[in-house]
């Protein structure tokens, strides 16, 4: 569904991602370890198209959306969970909500709201406040519904559970893991290495600007390098 | 591709009644208090009743100047205030706006009433065409390409005598509709009335439009806005746009108004008169807007008795007002009353 080829992008003349190969299948839910710097939000940045491309592909279903605006990838399907959450902190909640369909129309929208109000029943009962004054696991669960709201086909998730309080963390990896059984296909970015390649079906790791390892979450997991770098075993 | 959305949503498709607007209607008292119709009605009130307390020109004079600016004010507030984009050149907007129709009815012997459309749509254009490179410009980087448009503006309306007038300005003759000529502070108090009256119901409808939402969502988290599908380079040039047209608009009236018109109306510091405005009452406040247009075109007048030191009068009130309400005027104050409100209940 998304393939990626020899992706490179620059900030000023720092190079942060150097010639980086990823895919995302269908109904996969695909991790993306590394340490601090390793290039992980700027791969994903690339692919929703706020970051510019210096070199390589993005291909969304075949087709090359490397030079494409944000906007038009949303339309295509493609919807992503920015990092640190980014609220529009004194829009109400359901403003964030309804922003999330801006490109859609209609009583379908006010259908997608009661079901996102189901799945998470807090942001109901909030959803005349200011965004900005919710917690951050309740902001964490705005910013995917938010994302939802565009019916992507492909979700990006950038830190979830970055700076979340442990069990937040797991209800965070738990919502995800149902967004998976319901055949969404994701791409997860996390430096909770451990978490991430627990659910996902692949991962890829990602150093200093270059994919190193690639493989099954499970085998990952257990793999000495992965353990030693990134699982402090 | 055969699934458009996550599969698993559309099992509770329908089970659920709709009763989302039922929860959020609002009672009549509400709706009273609410910007969209009492402030409307109170400003529909203030501005029926102004008359009552003007006796001679000049008051009509002061109150014409702020119904003109408070036009100008409450466009350039939807780009500044809302979208939180600077802007430091609309004062050449507004004397575009007020050239065009000096130029148009006395070199083109066009009519008053077709010059202003003629000149809006000008600006509009004009702004389009300035607006698609650089409000790719953010922060100080747009405060000085504005700037610089304004500035470019001002000069050309200088240089340019053979069309302009050059520095001396330009003599603006009296519309006559069916025969009679509209001058005199009465008339023009109403048309600039019905004009603000006219801009104030299209700017709240545009905010709580869903492109209001779209321009809120922008102001602040505009990497966020991007990845939810927002088109913010097309907002961000839309509100560029009427905010410029709006200023033209302004013009128009100002130049048919006073029946002179001269370069000094695209001066850098009319630009700042303009964005203070928008500051001093509130930003995100169309009301706001209105109260800072009012206060600083009231100000200097009232302040004309400390003859050459109302501008440092004038400039110390200005200075205390951001220190103690940050926020502005308006928005300062309704966050006053409500909290009351609220000690009240508890």
């Amino acid at each position: 569904m998304l393939d990626i080829e020899g992706l490179t992008s620059h900030y000023g003349r720092i190079q942060a991602l150097d010639g980086v190969d990823l895919t995302v299948g269908e109904g996969e839910l695909v991790a993306l370890v590394g340490a601090n710097g390793a290039g992980k939000t700027t791969l994903l940045r690339c692919v929703s198209g706020v970051q510019p491309v210096t070199g390589g592909r993005v291909l969304f279903e075949g087709k090359d959306i490397t030079r494409a605006s944000p906007h038009t990838r949303v339309a295509l399907g493609i919807a992503q969970v920015p990092e640190g959450r980014q609220m529009f902190g004194p829009l109400s909640v359901e403003d964030n909500l309804r922003l999330g369909a801006v490109r859609r129309k209609g009583p379908k929208v006010a259908d997608d709201l009661e079901r996102m109000y189901e799945r998470f029943p807090i942001l109901k009962e909030k959803r005349r406040q200011p965004a900005g004054t919710l917690s951050g696991g309740q902001q964490q669960m705005l910013a995917i519904c938010r994302a939802l709201m565009s019916h992507p086909r492909l979700l990006l998730l950038d830190e979830p559970s970055m700076g979340l309080a442990p069990l937040l963390v797991r209800e965070i990896f738990d919502t995800v893991a149902r967004l998976k059984e319901q055949r969404t296909t994701l791409l997860l970015v996390e430096q909770n290495a451990h978490a991430a390649l627990g659910i996902a079906d692949r991962g890829y790791v990602l150093e200093t600007g270059r994919m190193v390892l690639t493989d099954t979450g499970p085998r990952l997991l257990s793999n000495d390098r992965v353990k030693e770098a990134y699982l402090g075993l | 591709m055969a699934t458009i959305k996550p599969s698993g949503y559309s099992k509770h498709r329908k089970k659920q009644t709709y009763t989302r607007r039922l929860g959020t209607r609002a009672t009549p008292m509400q709706m009273l208090f609410s910007e969209r119709v009492g402030g409307m009605g109170a400003l529909i009130l203030v501005i029926a009743c102004l008359p009552l307390l003007l006796s001679n020109n000049y008051q009509y004079d002061v109150a014409i100047t702020m119904g003109i600016n408070a036009i100008v004010v409450v466009g350039l507030n939807l780009l500044v205030g809302y979208a939180g984009q600077v802007s430091l050149g609309h004062a050449g907007f507004f004397a575009l706006g007020a050239y065009a129709s000096a130029i148009l009815t006395t070199r083109y012997g066009l009519h008053g009433a077709l010059a202003l459309p003629a000149g809006a749509l000008g600006v509009g254009v004009l702004a389009y065409l300035i607006a698609r490179p650089i409000l790719r410009l953010s922060g100080h980087y747009l405060a000085m390409a504005t700037l610089g448009v304004g500035v470019i503006i001002h000069i050309v309306l200088d240089r340019e005598a053979w069309l302009t007038g050059g520095p001396d300005g330009m003599y603006v003759p009296t519309i006559e509709v069916a025969g009679v000529p509209l001058y005199g502070g009465a008339i023009w108090y109403w048309i600039v009335a019905a004009v603000l009256i006219l801009t104030v119901w299209l700017a709240l409808n545009l905010i709580d439009s869903p492109i209001g939402r779209a321009l809120r969502g922008l102001h602040g988290a505009e990497v966020a806005a991007e990845v939810a599908g927002v088109d913010t380079t097309h907002y961000k040039v839309m509100v560029f746009v009427i905010s410029a047209v709006l200023a033209s608009v302004a013009g128009s009236l100002s130049a048919h108004f006073s029946e002179f018109v001269t370069p000094d109306s695209a001066s850098f510091f009319h630009s700042i008169l303009f964005v203070t405005m928008v500051v001093f009452g509130g930003m995100a406040s169309t009301f706001g807007a209105l109260i800072g247009a009012a206060l600083l075109t009231l100000l200097p007048q009232l302040l004309a008795d400390f003859s050459g030191y109302e501008q440092m009068i004038l400039g110390l009130i200005m200075m205390l007002v951001m220190i103690v309400m940050p926020r502005g005027l308006l928005p300062t104050l309704v966050g006053l009353a409500r909290r009351r409100q609220r000690e009240a209940r508890s």
